[in-house]
């Protein structure tokens, strides 16, 4: 534990040391917070109520999200590339012989990452979306508890996801393409895009059943309260916790194949 | 044509600047009457270095040809994604700051064609910030071609023709579905108001360039003008507030890229209250923004020190 613990720390103090990228992916979460909320108040001065938000809502909706998408790798970004690129070189080999799990080494690294993004590129654009806007976010600091243990589950599911990816690089050899791929599916099917509740029908409720939702939609559903109630906090935080399972046992199975592939070439 | 000519523009003198250092200066201030051809000259080394670039990624990239489709595909399905938003959108209103889905289509397909031209040409300059981070700029400083050309062509991803695709089909779509009343004007304004959109953004992207020379590892903040901007850009101006029409009219001057040409086209008026005639302002605007872009360019190499990695 305490190895992992390490690595976590590494993680958080690799991307603290870039100081400009982190001002500057703060600049651009506020800027594309402040274009979204105006198209937001557009869409709900004409249909108040839309997706069972109110304009407030939907204003912490946007303003949360852009807070959270670095940390949960929503837009690409994230160890996965860094996993292929090892893959592609032949030092995955040296990471095979390490006396540490993979999955887990990866997993703490990347958990680093995100607990930095949070604070470095979370708090900014959501004060900032706060003094311009009226969000809608609740008092309630049992709540706000609730929030971040349903973040800190989405941000597990997010790397089983994209640890799935990284290992595809085993048969792939090149992974830019099913990057860019499953970037298309994240930001579509989190909620990043548009809430999900916002989609239609049999679809839109395919869509929230699907492992994004739960990276971001269902975090914010559980701050916003919308079907508030300890019942929906449970199955919301259930339903994270069927997903963290299933995907990190994939990522076991994918990992065991994977390692069988490994052909370590001398000299 | 014109944005190859127009991106390495400023990198023949620039390349100069960086390469062969002061003393290059001012031997061209000494021979005056020399100097209109030794830039040409530049100009058309740059090209042609910017064009060996390109063929070499082009190959490097058809290696792995199913990664390549797939990039492509995915490229232009991400940029799909805004219109998709749009069009969820429209199927819960029917005007969005008082404008139809086709004419959000128009200002849509037009930044997203633009965005897309400019990318594909010049996107690679916000590599710089991590060349400059992991000291590779030095390599490119010592290399006979323009550095401007070099790091526009640097990992040329042919990928972005995706977007560039899927922008001009948008645009076929919402001409289609438009009632506009042609003239000769707005019919010329149409590959006047692309062209001179991509030239706005190719300049956005010299001068984010630049602009990682002093603060490194930047790439974001020109991405928020670029892609922040289009995304802007596809959506009416009487959504955002007054503030910001200003902004990205008097300010960075994005408006001109699609806003106004389409305004024209559309006969609707500017909520800023600007006359028709600035709908054609385009191509000038383009130019202006183009001067102080490749100045700071070549302010942003002579200030270069490297990190020594």
């Amino acid at each position: 534990m305490r190895l992992y613990a390490a690595v976590a720390a590494g993680g958080f103090r690799r991307y603290a040391t870039y100081g400009t990228a982190t001002a500057a992916g703060v600049f651009t979460n506020t800027v594309f917070g402040f274009i979204v909320a105006f198209t937001y108040i557009a869409l709900w001065d004409q249909r108040p109520g839309l997706g069972g938000y109110d304009q407030a809502q939907a204003l912490a909706f946007v303003w949360v999200s852009q807070s959270l998408l670095a940390a949960g790798a929503l837009i690409g970004g994230g160890f996965q590339e860094e996993l292929q690129e090892r893959v592609r070189t032949g030092d995955i080999a040296v990471d095979l012989y390490r006396p540490a799990d993979l999955q887990m080494w990866w997993l703490a690294a990347d958990l680093g990452r995100a607990a930095f993004q949070l604070l470095g590129r979370g708090l900014v654009p959501l004060a900032a979306g706060a003094l311009a806007f009226r969000l809608a976010l609740p008092p309630d600091p049992w709540r706000w508890l609730l929030f971040l243990a349903s973040v800190g589950l989405g941000l597990v599911v997010s790397f089983a996801v994209r640890y799935l990816m990284g290992l595809l690089a085993f048969w792939l050899l090149d992974g830019s393409g099913i990057n860019l791929m499953m970037t298309v599916v994240s930001i579509f099917c989190s909620g990043m895009l548009l809430p999900l509740t916002v989609l239609p029908g049999a679809f839109g409720a395919f869509v929230r059943m699907l492992p994004w939702s739960a990276m971001l939609q269902v975090p914010m559903d559980v701050l916003l309260g919308v079907n508030s109630g300890a019942g929906y906090a449970a199955g919301a935080l259930g339903f994270q916790i069927c997903w963290v399972l299933v995907l990190l046992g994939a990522g076991r199975l994918l990992q065991a194949a994977a390692t069988r592939k490994v052909v370590v070439q001398g000299g | 044509m014109a944005e190859v000519t127009g991106a390495a523009g400023p990198a023949g003198p620039a390349g100069a600047a960086g390469a062969a250092g002061a003393a290059g200066a001012v031997r061209e201030r000494e021979h005056a009457d020399l100097v209109a051809p030794r830039v040409r000259g530049r100009v058309r080394e740059g090209l042609r270095g910017y064009g060996l670039i390109v063929a070499m990624w082009m190959r490097a990239t058809m290696t792995y040809r199913m990664s390549f489709v797939l990039s492509t595909l995915g490229n232009a399905a991400i940029t799909m994604l805004d219109f998709a938003a749009i069009s969820i959108m429209f199927s819960h209103v029917d005007v969005l700051g008082g404008f139809t889905l086709p004419e959000i289509a128009l200002l849509y397909g037009s930044c997203s064609a633009s965005l897309g031209l400019a990318d594909l040409l010049l996107g690679s300059t916000d590599r710089i910030g991590a060349r400059i981070r992991d000291g590779s700029l030095d390599t490119m400083l010592v290399r006979p071609v323009p550095l401007l050309a070099q790091v526009a062509a640097d990992r040329f991803a042919l990928r972005r023709l995706g977007r560039i695709a899927q922008g001009l089909g948008v645009l076929g779509w919402a001409l289609s579905s438009l009632d506009v009343d042609w003239t000769v004007g707005k019919v010329l304004l149409m590959p006047v108001m692309l062209l001179a959109g991509a030239a706005i953004f190719a300049a956005v992207m010299v001068a984010g360039a630049a602009f990682q020379f002093i603060a490194g590892d930047a790439a974001e903040v020109q991405n928020s003008f670029t892609y922040g901007g289009c995304t802007m850009l596809q959506y009416p101006p009487t959504v955002f507030a007054t503030e910001l029409l200003r902004g990205v009219t008097f300010v960075v001057p994005l408006a001109f890229v699609n806003w106004l040409p389409a305004l024209y086209v559309l006969g609707r008026p500017d909520p800023l209250g600007l006359p028709e005639w600035a709908a054609f302002l385009s191509p000038l605007v383009a130019v202006a923004v183009f001067v102080p872009a490749s100045l700071a360019w070549r302010a942003g190499v002579r200030s270069y020190r490297s990190t020594g990695s």
